[in-house]
């Protein structure tokens, strides 16, 4: 019996996160207070960028498996753990801002060893390596190509993530409430694609996703297995990417989770969930398009319109922007049902644009506070751009490329996704997505009246110096939306050579 | 580098230079805006001297890869119908900006600011009518939505914010329902002859006359709000009057002649079957807004709604030129674009003049200005007769072209839009008699003449009105090959008169 063929080179870059992770959880236990800080986040950079090194090294690797096949390396899957590695290190310069965590988790809200934690100055650090290990996960996950190794990674990088949503430092309860909310809704749904699963494995009788195309392609199975199967893993990553009707965690724990986490969430979880779902429904489900299709089209009609509407009448922002990003979730459906190499190629693109548009535009919610911390009504950020105009520009040119206004990201990816589906023969999804736009451009302009055309009033807010790190990220982001939307050629060139899975 | 993208690029490093300026120096800033638009209008000059009137091709093109993966280019080219309405908006520019010179003060932001959203309009404006990709059209005519929001609601008076996001909305709705149409005949034309935006490329895909008529209304709403045409016009009296007057001539005189421009550029040439299916549903429409537009303009009691009411008439019979599908038609109403342009600069310009001097809009404010200031008075009144189309102003010319080419067609149509003509003269003469006639109302005895500002600004265009009223061939020239070229892409011909043998019998 031969040993197992592990091929490490590839499986690396989340390797070298999971290590940068465990000696953070070292440094946590260890190292002197007042360093601890700083260390942290030099580990978690230098994870990163380590990793995002190698992966550029073994980007041509011929070999495709690793991992006795669990695991498939090919353009979509580089690619998509590109985007994931960059977006975590620009969302690092937002969470280095530990101001925003708090003191201690252990410590109950409101008690006297919370206001001791806060006089004595301590800063607990654990949302680094908190950060890498769902990092690792949400590297694993859009490789991941058997449905176990599925399931270890969504579990990786969903149990951090609810704990992250925990640790504000403000608004405690309802950080923790959230956190609840978001562990219990997220074990349901981790438990329907478990279920699943194992209707799929009855179905095919095998985990792997080639083997079960197979089992689709080829004769006899019992259908009602493939449907169960079908239905309940994708009831699984549709409440992962928030989609309707699964998407009811996405405001409470937008609005509850530190800004920096929502920022890092919002962009970086997007990118794994539909990278897995891409794979599966491209590599495992193409063939029981028939079965799939038909539901998957019209939930990504609800999400586009629900989030669209639904936005309106918010008043926070954190909120106002989770339902955005239920509609974004829509648009990116559209991605996914074209089934073709167009409707991948946008969705690559899609992803990459908008998790750098929600980085920066969380980023500056960050920034936007009053005397007792983050201030995210709305109303209260009336007449901003009289104080600081450029962070309501740039706020403002986030909106834009959400709403995906031309010379901005957002529109490139928008109309690519739009062509992938037309071109799919996907004609109504076209015409209720341009509608669902038009509905979302109504309360991103709202806002942009707001910051613009209103007087502050004496309620209004003021910005706080950002960081330089901040200042960076938010730079970046900002970079990235204005560039990629006059030239798309650079990225989409890029995307192009990556589409493709190994089946 | 075509020049074309010179004339692009100069007001656009034009702002460049602005946003580097200091904001304390607001008249440094307006120097240097009329200085670039005056480089700019030279150089379109230029260009109309070298363009070559005896061909129907694209002038002056440069094509360059932009985004290769979508077979798109920045792609740029003139007809005669382009040159015309470049012209005419580098002609504009220079004039609002004198015309309005202090108009930027007292708005929301510097005044710095509102001459860097005025030249990225330019650049854009320039763009729009210069693109030959259907791709960067469609990214401009969404873009320069922008700048005009900003514009209407930074510095514009009353209600300038909401009528800023109801302008944009209306804009940007129409707009996306286009953008499922370019997504639509992009995917036709992968099928056919691979993925381009060319628009020559483009007119000569064969597409199914079903997939036509959903691509053509596509395209056609997006125009008909842009235009405005009955009923997709509400957005535009509020727009008109929050707007400052150079924003509103910009607006008006610009801005909404791309929705008429693309009725002709872009409905008529890719979906010639299409348009044949609607013409008779579009020429009721055009007859519509004549009509309404003009029996609303006769009750407004604001005196800039007035003039956007006179417009949504006006653009009634732009539409009607262009669906008579004739080629007296069709040069009629690209002559009416220009035309229009120049009257509705001079209308805005002189009641813009009026309401700064009595600090109110309401035409009842007003009465005997006659007496106390009668330059301006001359002006509007001129202006005014420009609006109503009096023979020997430039507008009469197309005016008379449109009803001609449309009457061979549809002559109820023709004899409908004709009435409107004497609408016209009421609504004119109306106004015309409250505000400037009668006896001086109090509050009016001591307004100031024109300065001599405003006299340099006036002068040209009442001479552009009358020189174009007596003598168009320079312009006529230019659009005919255009509209023939046209006529022949959408395969439609001039009906042949039958009237004299009928008469006969």
């Amino acid at each position: 019996m031969t040993a197992p063929v592990l091929n490490y080179a590839i499986l690396a870059p989340i390797l070298i996160v999971l290590g940068g992770a465990l000696i953070g959880v070292l440094i946590e236990a260890f190292v002197a207070k007042k360093l601890r800080g700083r260390i942290q986040i030099s580990v978690a950079a230098l994870s990163l960028v380590a990793a995002f090194a190698q992966l550029i090294h073994v980007r041509f690797k011929t070999s495709t498996t690793a991992a006795i096949g669990s695991v498939t390396i090919d353009g979509a899957g580089i690619f998509l753990e590109g985007t994931i590695l960059v977006l975590a290190f620009v969302g690092l310069m937002l969470i280095a801002d530990t101001d925003n965590f708090t003191a201690q988790a252990s410590a109950i809200p409101g008690s006297a060893e919370e206001s001791a934690a806060i006089a004595s100055g301590k800063q607990q650090t654990e949302i680094f390596p908190l950060t890498l290990f769902a990092v690792a996960g949400m590297l694993l996950f859009p490789l991941a190509s058997d449905l176990i190794t599925l399931f270890v990674a969504l579990e990786m990088l969903s149990l951090p993530l609810y704990l992250m949503t925990g640790l504000s430092r403000r608004r405690r309860l309802l950080s923790q409430e959230a956190a609840l909310k978001y562990f219990l809704l997220g074990a349901y749904s981790s438990a329907f694609f478990l279920f699943g699963s194992a209707f799929l494995y009855g179905y095919s009788g095998s985990l792997s996703l080639t083997n079960i195309a197979a089992a689709i392609t080829g004769p006899g199975g019992n259908d009602v297995f493939l449907l169960l199967g079908i239905v309940f893993v994708a009831v699984g990553l549709l409440f992962k990417v928030g989609a309707v009707p699964f998407h009811s965690w996405t405001p409470d724990v937008y609005q509850g989770a530190p800004t920096p986490i929502t920022g890092f969430m919002a962009a970086c979880t997007k990118v794994a969930a539909f990278g897995a779902t891409l794979r599966i429904f491209y590599v495992a489900l193409d063939s029981a398009q028939w079965s799939w299709r038909p539901i998957l089209t019209v939930i990504a009609i609800i999400t586009m319109l629900f989030g669209a509407i639904a936005a309106i009448i918010q008043r926070d922002v954190k909120r106002m922007l989770a339902y955005s990003s239920i509609t974004h979730a829509g648009f990116l459906l559209i991605g996914v049902i074209s089934l073709n190499r167009p409707g991948l190629i946008a969705s690559l693109f899609y992803l990459f644009v908008y998790g750098f548009a929600t980085l920066g535009a969380f980023g500056i919610v960050t920034l936007v506070r009053d005397s007792s911390g983050e201030v995210t009504d709305i109303n209260r950020w009336t007449g901003l751009a009289k104080k600081s105009p450029v962070i309501a520009s740039l706020f403002a040119l986030f909106l834009l490329s959400f709403g995906g206004i031309p010379l901005t990201a957002g529109f490139v990816g928008k109309f690519s996704i739009f062509t992938a589906a037309y071109s799919g023969g996907n004609t109504l999804v076209v015409i209720v997505g341009v509608l669902a736009s038009a509905i979302a451009l109504l309360f991103y302009l709202r806002v942009v009246l707001l910051l613009f055309f209103s007087e502050p009033t004496s309620e209004s807010v003021s910005v706080v110096i950002p960081s330089l790190l901040t200042r960076i990220a938010i730079g970046i982001s900002a970079l990235v939306t204005v560039v990629l939307g006059i030239y798309p050629n650079l990225l989409i060139n890029l995307v192009t050579s990556y589409s493709f899975f190994n089946r | 580098m075509s020049i074309l993208t010179t004339l692009q690029l100069i007001p656009l490093i034009g702002s460049l230079v602005l946003i580097a300026l200091p904001k304390e120096n607001g008249k440094l800033a307006k120097q240097i805006a009329l200085g670039i638009s005056l480089v700019v209008l030279g150089a379109a000059i230029y260009m109309w001297t070298q363009f070559d009137t005896s061909s129907q091709a694209l002038q002056f093109v440069e094509v360059r890869k932009w985004i290769d993966f979508f077979g798109i280019n920045y792609a740029v080219g003139v007809d005669g119908m382009a040159l015309v309405l470049i012209l005419m908006t580098v002609i504009l520019v220079p004039i609002v900006i004198v015309a309005g010179w202090n108009e930027s003060e007292g708005g929301r932001w510097s005044v710095k600011t509102f001459y860097i959203l005025m030249m990225v309009l330019e650049t854009m404006m320039i763009g729009v009518f210069a693109a030959t990709d259907l791709f960067l059209f469609y990214v401009i005519f969404e873009a320069m939505l922008l700048p005009v929001y900003f514009l209407i609601g930074g510095y514009g008076r009353g209600e300038r914010a909401a009528a800023a996001l109801k302008f944009l909305m209306y804009s940007l709705f129409g707009g996306l329902l286009m953008l499922a149409a370019v997504i639509g005949i992009y995917i036709t034309a992968i099928g056919q002859i691979g993925g381009t935006f060319d628009i020559q490329k483009l007119s000569t895909l064969q597409i199914a006359s079903s997939t036509q008529n959903w691509l053509f209304l596509g395209f056609f709403i997006a125009f008909a709000i842009k235009a405005p045409l009955w009923p997709f016009h509400t957005w535009l009296p509020s727009a008109a009057k929050s707007a400052t007057p150079g924003t509103s001539i910009l607006l008006l005189g610009v801005l909404d002649k791309v929705g008429t421009y693309g009725m002709i550029r872009f409905c008529m040439t890719l979906f010639p079957e299409a348009t044949k299916t609607f013409t008779p549903y579009i020429i009721a429409l055009a007859v519509i807004s004549i009509l309404y537009g003009a029996f609303l303009a006769i009750g407004q009691k604001d005196i800039n709604s007035l003039i956007a009411f006179t417009s949504i008439s006006h653009f009634g019979f732009i539409t009607l030129g262009i669906f008579a599908l004739t080629s007296q038609g069709l040069s009629g109403a690209i002559l009416y674009m220009v035309n229009h342009g120049i009257s509705t600069a001079a209308l805005f310009m002189t009641a813009g003049w009026m309401v700064a001097r009595r600090k109110s809009s309401q035409i009842a404010d007003f009465g005997g200005l006659q007496r106390v200031t009668p330059i301006l008075a001359w002006s509007f009144f001129i202006a005014g007769l420009s609006a109503l189309a009096l023979p020997g102003l430039s507008s009469f010319v197309s005016e008379f072209l449109v009803l001609l080419g449309s009457f061979a067609k549809y002559p109820v149509a023709a004899i409908l839009g004709t009435t409107g003509i004497i609408l016209a003269a009421l609504y004119v003469l109306l106004v015309v008699q409250r505000s400037l006639h009668g006896e001086t109302k109090p509050g009016n005895e001591a307004l100031s003449d024109l300065n001599l500002r405003e006299k340099l600004v006036i002068a040209p265009i009442i001479a552009m009105l009358v020189i174009f009223g007596f003598y168009p061939k320079p312009l006529v020239d230019v659009i005919n090959p255009t509209s023939a070229n046209v006529m022949s892409h959408a395969g439609v011909s001039d009906p042949v008169p039958t009237a004299t043998s009928k008469a006969g019998k």
